[in-house]
């Protein structure tokens, strides 16, 4: 290899660069410091911190409640995975549906926009406690009767009308000329959508999607109203039993934690998808 | 002119299209014969990509017929709106401008899912044509890179790839080479000019006046939705019957 010779005045470009880069970094750290301290001082120093430090940051409260708080929230764990593929297969079919044209579908297509309609409109709240105790009050044979199943059944009803509709705007998103090529290669509409169209729509709005289930993961807590001890509701007893809200806060460093882990597949699945196209590198 | 020789395989009789109150093709007739190359110039709005929607059948023609020389039953009239559209596109491919590649497969994806999901080939054939496809347009080591990755000349020859991948009997090109600077139009239409080999019919909108002249068997000069001009290249660039041709061809020249 040749030497590479950089001229005096790109030295000294490379000088200022570094000068200029360490203040930058020198500043941030300063200011992030000074905001900081003053938070920490307003607050420890207001006069009912000992108080709040006692009831919702104790140590010790936190570690003896941590473990049965994390075993309740296994249970949501299972019921927010099992509530997004329900919800997943849900809001395909519907969105599918909705921006079909075939002739033979218009009456589930009115059923389908009947359904995110009143769906997207009801209180999730409220779907959970007429779904938690209507079902069960119709004795109807062959319907779930465990409080996991209700309670699965209706965060998906909820949330299935809302991934629906982003489904449905990644689909309409999807430029005609893709439509175009497709069809013009002797594809039926039906290959196109699922091969060409869907596809390309999923990852567009998967950050859209990702986002409504994250707030599906909290939504969990809804169901501790029709009964199923999950995290909040554990917390909820052992704060109850001992009068102190630090499990509250073990509750919800849970909550974040799982919706972390979500955010980060989020990221992980664009940039994955950008470098495989060839497209730009974030 | 070989119309004597080869036999029909497109014609398009008294095609008329209107979008809104503008009329953009006025009753247009052309033949097309086997392993023809027809070239459409004209000015941009003279109806050439119109036409040739009308006859992939993307767009829907308001009066005329489309006859097409099927492989298996023979002359069809596909504008009939009992015709299997899907089954006419098999035999009729078509190459947009804008390449329109299917962003989120690699380029040997794009060009076996038509062959696979509509022409009911096997994987693996599917896969072979696409190299050997590939390997004509010059890009077999770019088959398992993604269309966004490729530059515009490159993009256009994975297009013009996927439409043969489907063996069509006729290729629509469409303005193929006029997004792309003059280094990589040469590229495009290289490959263009080994499709006569094929027997496959070109039917080609272009600006690109010394291709029409070399490559092509005839020539349709296009103004306000009419042919005004059809003939050999010799006689339409040389001899210029009407003068609105005569006058398209002067700016050329300079």
């Amino acid at each position: 290899m040749a030497q590479q010779t950089v001229s005096d005045r790109e030295r000294e470009r490379a000088r200022y660069r570094r000068r200029r880069a360490l203040l930058r970094g020198a500043v941030a750290a300063f200011s992030t410091l000074v905001v900081l301290a003053l938070i920490v001082l307003v607050v420890v120093s207001a006069p009912g911190w000992d108080r709040v430090q006692r009831t919702f940051f104790d140590w010790q409260d936190a570690k003896d409640s941590a473990g049965p708080i994390a075993e309740a929230f296994w249970l949501n764990i299972r019921l927010f995975v099992v509530a997004e593929l329900l919800i997943l297969v849900i809001a395909l079919v519907v969105a599918v549906v909705r921006v079909s044209t075939n002739p033979a579908l218009a009456p589930i297509r009115l059923l389908a926009t009947i359904y995110t309609d009143v769906f997207r409109g009801t209180p999730t709240l409220l779907v959970v406690l007429l779904v938690g105790f209507g079902v069960p009050a119709l004795d109807l044979t062959g319907l779930p009767t465990s409080l996991f199943w209700l309670g699965v059944v209706a965060l998906s009803l909820s949330y299935g009308a809302y991934v629906a509709e982003v489904i449905r705007a990644g689909i309409v998103s999807i430029h005609p000329t893709q439509w175009n090529s497709g069809r013009a290669l002797g594809l039926s509409y039906t290959a196109t959508l699922r091969h060409v169209v869907l596809p390309q729509a999923l990852r567009r709005v998967t950050p859209p999607l990702l986002n409504d289930f994250v707030s599906l993961q909290k939504d969990t807590a809804l169901l501790s109203t029709i009964g199923l001890v999950e995290a909040l509701r554990q917390a909820n007893i052992i704060s109850n039993r001992d009068f102190v809200f630090t499990p509250l806060v073990v509750a919800a460093v849970l909550f974040i934690a799982a919706t972390i882990v979500l955010a980060r597949l989020a990221d992980w699945l664009t940039i994955r998808s950008l470098r495989r196209e060839g497209g730009v590198i974030v | 002119m070989s119309t004597d020789i080869g036999s029909t395989v497109l014609r398009a009789v008294g095609v008329r299209k209107s979008f809104g109150r503008h009329e953009v093709l006025r009753g247009v007739d052309l033949t097309v014969d086997e392993g023809e190359v027809v070239c459409l110039i004209g000015a941009s709005g003279s109806g050439k990509s119109t036409l040739l929607a009308c006859l992939d059948l993307l767009v829907q023609v308001d009066d005329g017929e489309v006859w097409l020389e099927s492989r298996d039953v023979g002359p069809r009239e596909i504008t009939d709106p009992r015709a299997d559209v899907d089954a006419v596109r098999r035999e009729i491919g078509i190459v947009f401008q804008a390449y329109n590649l299917f962003p989120h497969l690699s380029v040997r994806r794009n060009l076996t899912l038509g062959p696979v999901r509509a022409g009911g080939v096997k994987r693996r054939e599917a896969k072979e044509r696409a190299i050997r496809l590939l390997e004509r347009v010059g890009l077999a080591d770019k088959a398992s890179a993604y269309p966004d990755s490729l530059s515009g000349g490159q993009q256009q020859r994975v297009a013009l790839a996927r439409a043969l991948a489907m063996q069509p009997r006729v290729l629509l090109l469409d303005e193929i080479t006029s997004a792309l600077d003059p280094m990589l139009v040469g590229e495009v239409l290289d490959v263009v000019r080994g499709l006569r080999s094929d027997g496959i019919a070109v039917v080609m909108a272009t600006h690109e006046m010394s291709f029409a002249r070399e490559a092509s068997d005839v020539v349709a000069f296009l103004a306000d939705g009419e042919i005004v001009e059809i003939g050999p290249p010799e006689q339409l660039f040389d001899a210029p019957q009407d003068p609105r041709t005569a006058a398209f061809l002067a700016r050329f020249r300079d």
